[in-house]
């Protein structure tokens, strides 16, 4: 087995809390040591002056469209653009052409991913038949097939009986359920955030009570049936008031938002800007301190990135008829290690906390840490280099990013995963 | 002088109080046009408008086809009001077939909010929104500020109020934006479902009763009733609309002397508006049929005829010649 040393590196481990100059030792698919002054005779050297080591991000709400939806992204590209990322776990949901509700289907991405991804790819299996919201899907034979949490993610589950019942079973199986909160009936042909944007473009308007209130229903169904629950992509002020209330009460509760409700408001949608159409949408500013006072209280555990690719062909069409979603596996270090860090006011090792072990933790996975005889998941970080974003060069298929020509910092200097480097620069 | 600055006229939000008047003072000098024996001048001689309307529209299609010919712009009428969900994709496509038609400018309706703004990505000749799903309709405000103006003269310090669907009303949106940058007072009165959220903000004062709201205005526009949406739960049925939010002769009875009321047509008789409103004095909507055409032929002339003059004018200069524009 190869070994590869890399030394004089700024570790940075979220869980650990551990921030220091030290060298780096992989052994084939494992972290062998970690220590000052490292001697390895025969191992690989990469003076790592200057960059950071940190754990690999663990990705837990992610699409790559695999099967039935090649033209915006495969297995294979959306794992490359996660490694270009310094993602080395991404968590993909079951909303794909035909969705992801039996055994067979979780086989298929499983098998898909042994073949053709570069990062370690985790899927979620519906939480109904076909995602239709009626008849519950088969969980269990789902979870033995590798499945690691249900979610009918696109849509949310308008039957209350049926959430709960499929809480009740899921418990049996240990399976966390993402909840992908919305009342359809509250956002019927709506764009973008109801308010002054949604007036200013002449389209409707989602209300975040669309968010709220499934919030609300999801986490009084927990609080009966002692499901564990996530609640992904949180927008709104209120939803963050709401899972703190219940977090308090002791409920099984966790949450994520995406980076783009902590750097954007609904104003990015402005001139019919499909590129920053997503659902939820994008919100105000007060929504947004929300979020951010969510994440320092813990009451948002990590940060996920809703990375959901389009066709340029489907984003280029009017506002109501273009699909919602923002891609965010490239983007996600600079704007975690740059503007969202800094809005918090803490340091990089915590902002890493929440896309690494809090991530993991949120739903189960052995993931998000980088420790002596873990597996040797991580990234090396140029904290230095300039990054004008340019969708242009993104490795994923899609291009649908509103981040396009922002000026940030930071580059993901390489990308390693069981040891071994999927992503990195000709220098290393 | 002002100039029209944009290369399109896709709604009022963003456009200057110079641009506003610009055009009222343009759609002046047409509407005299229209008194001739001979109603048609030649200034877009050769030119070819395109009249693409994805929604049926005969009274808004049939006002830009007149404006436009008498101007003696060729009109070709694209109607494709039978598909309802048009893609942005066949949007590209029309563009396309327009380049290769020649057209100088392009006068569109589509039931999709923002898909005049799309279209004029994809051509270089001025778009024109004939009303874009629940956005704007901005040759309709410049009508009904050309109609308020020769009425009521300026439209700095005026109070209109507009009664009903705001939310689904493109119409009403663009009277917001141009009203507000005219400095007009604007109030929307209408039921808490039918107003858009947010327009407080914007400079609008909002009531949800019509009665007290109306006595001191200037103009009262009154917006057509979509009956749909009485199954969509915005209001209960239109008897309950027209006791609480219809002008009637007993309302008509309290307006401020010299106001005037107005009406983007067509009307429901007995539902916003009752024929004696309708056909009273106060009544300036047939006035507004009429000026919309010279609106139109203003604008056609600002973004096709006189850009096209500047740019002869241009080529000419040194020539010394001054293109005539009548
Ligand atoms: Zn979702
Ligand atoms: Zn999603």
């Amino acid at each position: 087995m190869t070994q590869l040393l890399i030394q004089n590196v700024r570790l940075l481990e979220p869980a650990s809390m551990d921030d220091r100059v030290t060298d780096i030792l992989i052994d084939g698919e494992t972290i062998r040591d970690i220590g000052p002054s490292l001697n390895t005779k025969g191992a690989d050297l990469i003076d790592a002056n200057g960059l950071w080591a940190f754990p690999g991000v663990v990705d837990i709400h992610a699409h790559l469209r695999e099967p039935g939806q090649e033209s915006k992204e495969t297995i294979a590209t959306g794992t490359r653009s996660a490694a270009a990322g310094g993602i080395t776990t991404v968590v993909c949901m079951a909303n794909t052409a035909p969705p992801v509700d039996s055994p067979t289907a979780i086989e298929f991405v499983l098998e898909r991913a042994e073949r053709t991804a570069c990062v370690h790819v985790h899927p979620v299996g519906a939480l109904t038949k076909g995602m239709q919201g009626k008849e519950m899907a088969p969980i269990g034979a789902m979870a033995e097939a590798g499945a690691v949490a249900i979610s009918d993610d696109g849509c949310g589950v308008m039957d209350s009986y049926v959430m709960m019942r499929a809480m009740e079973y899921a418990a049996v199986f240990d399976m966390p359920i993402i909840s992908h909160c919305e009342d359809h009936n509250l956002t019927a042909n709506a764009p973008v955030n109801l308010g002054k944007m949604s007036t200013t473009l002449g389209v409707t308007g989602s209300p975040r009570e669309a968010e709220t209130i499934q919030t609300s229903r999801d986490l009084i169904l927990a609080r009966k049936t002692g499901a564990q629950l996530h609640i992904s992509h949180v927008s709104a002020a209120e939803t963050v008031d709401i899972i703190r209330f219940y977090k308090a009460k002791g409920v099984k509760v966790t949450a994520d938002t995406a980076p783009h409700y902590l750097t954007l408001t609904d104003e990015a949608t402005d001139h019919f800007n499909t590129n920053a159409k997503v659902n939820p949408p994008l919100r105000t500013l007060e929504d947004q301190e929300a979020l951010y006072e969510g994440l320092r209280d813990g009451s948002i555990d990590c940060i996920a990135t809703d990375h959901s690719p389009h066709t340029f062909s489907e984003k280029d069409q009017q506002m109501s008829a273009a699909p919602f979603g923002i891609i965010g596996f490239e983007t996600l270090l600079p704007l975690m290690l740059g503007p969202i860090q800094q809005r918090c006011g803490l340091d990089p090792i915590e902002a890493l906390g929440w896309i690494t072990y809090k991530s993991a933790r949120a739903i189960n996975l052995d993931a998000g840490e980088l420790k002596i005889g873990g597996r040797a998941d991580l990234v090396l970080w140029n904290p230095d280099a300039e990054n004008v974003i340019d969708a242009e060069t993104f490795y994923s298929k899609s291009r649908n990013t509103p981040f396009n020509g922002w000026k940030l910092k930071g580059r993901v200097k390489a990308t390693y995963v069981s040891g071994r480097r999927v992503h990195g620069d000709s220098e290393i | 002088m002002s100039t029209w600055k944009s290369r399109d006229c896709l709604g009022l939000r963003g456009v200057s109080r110079e641009e506003i008047e610009l055009v009222l003072d343009t759609a002046r000098s047409m509407k005299e046009i229209q008194t001739r024996t001979v109603k048609k001048v030649p200034t877009l001689r050769g030119k070819i408008v395109i009249n693409l309307f994805y929604e049926p529209s005969t009274r808004t299609s049939t006002s830009f086809e007149l404006a436009a010919t008498r101007l003696s712009a060729d009109v070709i009428d694209i109607q494709t009001g039978a598909s309802s969900v048009v893609k942005g994709e066949s949007v590209v496509d029309t563009a396309q077939t327009l380049r290769v038609m020649g057209a100088d400018g392009c006068v569109i309706r589509h039931s999709v909010s923002g898909t005049p703004h799309f279209l004029a990505k994809y051509i270089d000749i001025p778009v024109i929104n004939a009303g874009d799903g629940t956005n704007e309709h901005p040759t309709q405000a410049l009508l009904d500020m050309f109609t308020i103006r020769e009425h009521k003269g300026p439209l700095e310090g005026l109070t209109i109020v507009i009664v009903g669907d705001i939310l689904h009303s493109r119409v009403a949106r663009s009277n917001m934006w141009g009203l507000l940058t005219m400095g007009a007072k604007l109030r929307f009165v209408g039921p808490p479902t039918l107003i858009p959220p947010g327009v407080e903000a914007l400079g609008v004062e909002v009531r949800h009763k019509l009665d007290g709201a109306f006595e001191d205005a200037d103009v009262i526009n009154l917006l057509r009733v979509q009956k749909e949406r009485m199954s969509a739960n915005f209001f209960p049925d239109l008897k309950e609309y027209s006791r609480y939010y219809g002008m009637n002769g007993e309302r008509l009875k309290r307006t401020k002397p010299g106001s005037i009321i107005m009406h983007p047509g067509p009307m429901n008789r007995g539902v916003e508006i009752t024929t004696e409103v309708a056909e009273s004095d106060q009544a300036v909507i047939l006035e507004q049929v009429t000026n919309g055409i010279a609106v139109r032929m203003a604008l056609l002339y600002l973004l096709i005829g006189a850009r096209d003059a500047n740019e002869k004018k241009t080529e000419t200069t040194k020539a010394g010649d001054t293109p005539s524009l009548f």
